[in-house]
């Protein structure tokens, strides 16, 4: 049970872009389009799932006050890994993310779960852990990189939504735009986040009020003008 | 003329921040107050300039053993991490001052896509000139990335010192409310684009 939570935080409870907002520079500078998006998320997940695996298996090996750079050569080897299958099988999309590829090194997603998790924690938690992270991460650019798609190019995938009738508003794949769509994005996933904490609340309360009020041994009935008067329970 | 272009477009036309997405989780982290976000500036051009020094020599040597493709990303970013790190040492040990101001915000300054991001953008710009006009023209691009990305940090803390006093609704606040400030400069900045 609680393995499968390990899994499932990274998805919402403990997003790391929506709700941690960490990871931040590829999140905007590549959600133009999104095939882009897919690449990128794939490619993040398969460094944190493997620097995870990799780092949590040999904890103890890794000196205390150096752990950091034991930690980035990891990921760098993973990262190297992700570029040159990139560079040789789908040069299109190497094309597309560019300097982002290298960058995944320096993405705080990786070295956050290295730091906080893998190097705490066992093989297959650290490995559940990462899965769920880079999925979380990668829901989260393919909602942004959606949005920015179909109001910057009117199309999905590459591939136009219809021919014409719609004129594209340029600045959202461009700069601006992309730090609008994210700041609307995490006060939306804030909202709802806030609104269900809410509800939870008020459920558990309205609950304790209730098995309170069971256990509580019933007044005396009183004449009805008196009981008016009163106020009520609790 | 050339190195004007270089200098002006790094700090105005593609800032780091602004128009290329290196370096945000500094910027939105340390824009608060002022005072941090000049501290965190200068730190950034400091080891920006420096970085994009260091990494071009180690990439001439990478290069002269034709290593730089599976050992371009590790080398970088260890020369950086162990840079950064010499630094701290030093600037502790000569200005304690200096130290103070800055000593916080350097160990955050490894991790800071604009560093490895200018020295990666070096490499795959300046590389195929002359060694000589290359090296003054990497240092120029990184000295000149700092400086806009402190350029970019100071206006952003100013506007957020503003922002504290004002009501913003709950969802909001903070972060959000960031990103959108943000927005609104760097669609002043897109008036630069095409200028080079």
């Amino acid at each position: 049970m609680s393995r499968i939570r390990e899994l499932t935080k990274g998805l919402l409870r403990e997003n790391p872009t929506l709700v941690l907002v960490i990871g931040l520079c590829p999140t905007l500078a590549i959600t133009t389009n999104l095939w882009n998006a897919v690449g990128m998320g794939l490619s993040a997940t398969f460094v944190l799932v493997m620097s995870n695996v990799i780092i949590s298996a040999f904890r103890r090996f890794f000196p205390r006050s150096i752990r950091m750079p034991c930690f980035i050569v990891v990921i760098a080897t993973f990262t190297t890994i992700v570029q040159m299958v990139l560079a040789g099988f789908f040069p299109a999309l190497n094309e597309a993310l560019g300097i982002f590829i290298p960058l995944i090194v320096v993405n705080c997603i990786i070295m956050a779960r290295a730091e906080a998790f893998a190097s705490k924690r066992g093989v297959l938690d650290s490995a559940l852990d990462g899965i769920g992270m880079g999925l979380g991460f990668t829901m989260a650019i393919i909602v942004i990189s959606a949005i920015r798609e179909v109001l910057g190019s009117w199309s999905l995938f590459g591939v136009p939504i219809t021919d014409g009738g719609f004129a594209p508003a340029q600045i959202v794949v461009q700069a601006p735009g992309a730090f609008v769509v994210l700041g609307c994005v995490i006060a939306a996933s804030a909202f709802v986040q806030a609104a269900r904490k809410e509800s939870r609340r008020a459920a558990l309360a309205s609950e304790e009020y209730r098995a309170r009020e069971s256990a509580r041994p019933r007044p005396e009935r009183r004449p009805a003008a008196e009981g008016a008067s009163q106020p009520g329970g609790a | 003329m050339e190195y004007f272009r270089i200098g002006f477009g790094a700090i105005f036309v593609y800032n780091f921040v602004l128009a290329q997405f290196l370096g945000l989780c500094p910027f939105l982290g340390v824009s608060k107050k002022m005072s941090s976000a000049v501290g965190m500036g200068m730190a950034v051009v400091f080891v920006m300039t420096m970085a994009s020094v260091v990494t071009f020599l180690a990439n001439l040597v990478l290069l002269y053993f034709e290593m730089n493709v599976f050992l371009g990303i590790t080398v970088f970013i260890l020369v950086i991490a162990s840079f950064v790190q010499f630094v701290e040492m030093v600037i502790q040990k000569v200005s304690p001052a200096l130290y103070q101001a800055l000593g916080i915000y350097l160990p955050l300054i490894t991790t800071n896509c604009a560093v490895l991001g200018v020295t990666q953008l070096n490499a795959a710009r300046f590389a195929h000139w002359d060694v000589v006009p290359g090296f003054f023209a990497s240092a120029l691009n990184g000295f000149c990335g700092g400086l806009g990305f402190m350029l970019a940090m100071v206006l952003m803390s100013a506007m957020r010192e503003e922002m504290e006093a004002l009501p913003v609704p709950r969802a909001f606040r903070g972060i959000p409310s960031a990103f959108l400030l943000t927005a609104s400069l760097a669609m002043a900045f897109l008036g630069f684009s095409g200028m080079i």
